[in-house]
């Protein structure tokens, strides 16, 4: 099986769209699967990341979508080297960071942070939500006093809409809304540059979604943060970000701009993703066309030939079996991974 | 369409440490033969507790329902002892989850656990059974099911697992299912699959099927009437078509509101719905949803509004239901008031995402 080769990646963004923070080169995270009780040897991969290119533009946000399981998650790990990718790239502000120790990372992750997606069991049960918050001051020395200390706390429960009076309380006191505002002040707490939000509100009611999506687009702004947004809610993504990346089982199959996908989706994997979201309104969506995928994602241990998503293409031919299609720049800003896209060229 | 179900006035709390919770308050709908009804609403808002009601699988202590009648086939269903209530749940209304592993035996196979309800609710013989599990089985889209019937199910992924317990809902050939929340744990081409196989499979069964989720846009698709529910009572019911586009509840028009439209232009800023639901234990007099609502006046604290009649077939239980309806949904008008940023390239009213 061919991979995906670096011609034709992200690397190349037009100069005047924007300065690149970050950028993502041929990464992969292939993790072992091990026999053995003594001697632990691995036996087979799980091809959890294979071959991902993209970047991300100061200021801006990507999404990043797919269904469970196709390495949204342990891409964002790995960009954060929280995991070490088997392969590629990450270059963060002109810093290649895969090389970096442990230590230098320690440095780096001042400027790169996380917000998780389970309000409720990614924050310590046993400590304050002050403390939650205040951890990381103290971590990376960015506090020399204990009111100084207190104020920045004060001050960051402020700026995601929560009173400094509950400093004090415990994470079950708070609902999930509310614990998921305590990790976005966390991770805002050292003033990072780049924020790594794998699914924030996919856990949360979706009138309390609606406002933890407008908070991040409002602290985005206040203190110019890029985001990577990994979102399985397609309407979600849409709305909070500039362009939008698509991903199945390892690969990602499309990127382009958030209006561009949505009009003119060009991989056949991103039509029927849209094609399944559910429009709250009965008559227009009787009026959608809908393309209902067969079977299920296979497992990312045995990916399939060619094509990962030729086994349940609508369109597939045979060559989709065969080779891999790498992600090209079909239109302008606009990239896919299908040999059948307009556009794409010939193999 | 005859009445297959009629709930009136049902009352289920729970008494606990801190306090009693009012999980459901007074709670009145009916649901035809064959039809589908949503059951909407936010986390906590007492949709399971409602459901779990009907089956009567309360857990008591701490639960008790306190009031009311469920009349399934015109019997009151809360009076009948419990070796009765068993037989109506083995065959006549069966239930399926969100998470299924919750109710699916981890030790026997699938074939062990459908030909059980076979043998007990449809008198099969073993081998009848065991025919008539791999027939449901294929029948719900599992494919293969021959040899998938005699495995665990672990051996099953999330969607694969949906579909047993539909198969395992379907068994008894029961009148009514409750799905709590039957796809929200997966993932949303999976749950296009799953909705589409339950709708079929209830109007070919003719079945009728209650629908509980807390994301209007899931249901909006399949139902024929709807049920908003917040804060233990329900606040807004009538048929699909028209809740939607009709909105006459504060509460309705802030969850449609709230959630970005893949079929409309973006909006600069969402609308969410401010503040977070009551707590049940010590819900204040007048109006549940005051605190969060835009339209609250003087009167909503001091008397709570029943549900009352807005239109045919449609109740809501706001003082100002006159004021609201298709104008308070206007999402065009919205964006005349949120320029959307330059970066989006064009303007917002361009940017049609119908998807085709
Ligand atoms: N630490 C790990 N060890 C082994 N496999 C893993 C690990 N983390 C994730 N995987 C596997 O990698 C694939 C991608 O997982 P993940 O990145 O979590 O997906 P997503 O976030 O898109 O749901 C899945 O098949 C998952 O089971
Ligand atoms: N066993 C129980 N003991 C005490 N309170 C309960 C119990 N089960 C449910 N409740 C409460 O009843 C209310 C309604 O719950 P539920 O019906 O599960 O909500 P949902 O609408 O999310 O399905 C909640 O406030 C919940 O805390
Ligand atoms: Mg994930
Ligand atoms: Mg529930």
């Amino acid at each position: 099986m061919t991979t995906m080769t670096e011609t034709g990646t992200q690397g190349r963004a037009p100069a005047e769209s924007g300065e690149i923070l970050l950028e993502v080169k041929n990464l992969k995270m292939h993790f072992p699967v091990t026999a053995g009780i003594i001697f632990q040897r691995a036996v087979a991969h799980i091809k959890a990341v294979d071959g991902v290119s993209f970047f991300v533009r100061r200021g801006e946000t990507l999404g990043l979508v797919g269904e469970s399981g196709c390495g949204k998650t342990t891409t964002g790990r790995c960009i954060l080297q929280l995991y070490r990718p088997t392969d590629g790239q990450v270059i963060f502000d002109g810093q290649e960071l895969t090389g970096l120790s442990t230590r230098q990372m320690r440095t780096m992750r001042r400027r790169m942070q996380v917000i998780f997606q389970d309000p409720y069991s990614s924050l310590n049960p046993r400590m304050t939500a002050g403390n939650i918050i205040g951890e990381p001051l103290i971590v990376h020395g960015l506090v020399n006093s204990k009111d100084e200390y207190k104020d920045r706390v004060a001050e960051l429960l402020q700026n995601v809409g929560l009173n400094p009076y509950m400093a004090d309380r415990f994470p079950h006191e708070f609902s999930g809304g509310q614990r998921q505002r305590i990790g976005v002040a966390r991770a805002l707490s050292v003033d990072p540059s780049f924020i790594v939000c794998d699914e924030p509100v996919s856990a949360l009611d979706v009138s309390i979604q609606a406002q933890i999506v407008n908070l991040l687009e409002d602290l985005q702004e206040r203190f110019d943060l890029t985001y990577l947004f990994i979102a399985h809610d397609l309407s979600v993504v849409r709305h909070i970000s500039n362009r939008v990346a698509v991903m199945y089982l390892g690969h990602i199959v499309e990127i382009a701009d958030r209006n561009e996908i949505y009009r003119s989706p060009l991989h056949p994997y991103t039509r029927a993703l849209l094609s399944a979201v559910p429009i709250p309104d009965p008559i227009i969506d009787a009026q959608r066309e809908r393309i209902l995928l067969s079977g299920e994602v296979p497992s990312p241990l045995n990916p399939p030939s060619g094509c990962v998503f030729h086994p349940r293409c609508p369109i597939a031919i045979d060559s989709c079996s065969e080779v891999t299609p790498e992600l090209r720049e079909v239109d302008s800003n606009h990239w896919a991974a299908c040999i059948q896209a307009p556009g794409y060229g010939s193999y | 369409m005859a009445t297959l179900l009629e709930v009136k006035d049902l009352r289920t709390h729970f008494y606990t440490f801190e306090g009693v919770v009012k999980a459901v308050d007074g709670v009145s709908y009916e649901v035809e033969e064959g039809e589908t009804l949503g059951l909407v609403g936010e986390s906590g808002c007492g949709k399971s507790v409602s459901a779990l009601s009907l089956m009567r699988l309360i857990p008591d202590p701490p639960g008790k329902i306190v009031d009311g009648e469920v009349l399934f086939e015109s019997e009151d269903i809360l009076k009948i002892d419990m070796d009765d209530m068993r037989r109506i749940r083995g065959a006549k209304m069966s239930m399926v989850f969100q998470e299924p592993m919750t109710s699916l035996n981890p030790v026997l196979t699938l074939e062990r656990q459908l030909s059980e309800t076979l043998q007990l609710h449809r008198g099969m013989s073993r081998e009848e059974a065991r025919q008539e599990s791999v027939d449901l089985l294929s029948r719900v889209g599992i494919p293969d099911a021959e040899r998938r019937v005699r495995q665990y199910p672990h051996q099953f992924s999330g969607g694969m697992r949906q579909r047993v317990m539909i198969a395992m809902a379907l068994s008894c050939n029961p009148k009514l299912i409750i799905a709590d929340e039957p796809t929200t744990a997966l993932d949303v081409t999976i749950q296009a699959q799953i909705l589409e196989l339950m709708k079929s499979l209830t109007s070919e069964f003719g079945v009728s099927l209650i629908v509980i989720t807390h994301n209007l846009g899931v249901v909006a698709r399949y139902a024929n009437r709807m049920n908003i529910m917040y804060a233990g009572k329900i606040i807004e019911r009538g048929a699909a078509g028209e809740v939607y586009s009709n909105p006459r509840h504060p509460y309705t028009v802030g969850l449609l509101k709230s959630v970005p439209r893949l079929d409309l232009p973006r909006r600069a800023k969402l609308d969410p719905i401010e503040g977070q639901p009551p707590d049940l234990i010590n819900l204040p007099e007048g109006c549940a949803f005051r605190d969060r609502c835009r339209w609250a006046v003087d009167k909503c604290a001091t008397e709570e509004p029943p549900l009352m009649l807005v239109n045919e077939g449609h109740w809501s239980a706001c003082w100002r239901s006159d004021e609201l309806g298709p104008s308070a949904l206007d999402f065009l008008a919205d964006l005349g008031l949120y320029a959307d940023d330059s970066s989006n390239g064009a303007a917002a009213s361009e940017s049609d995402a119908e998807v085709e």
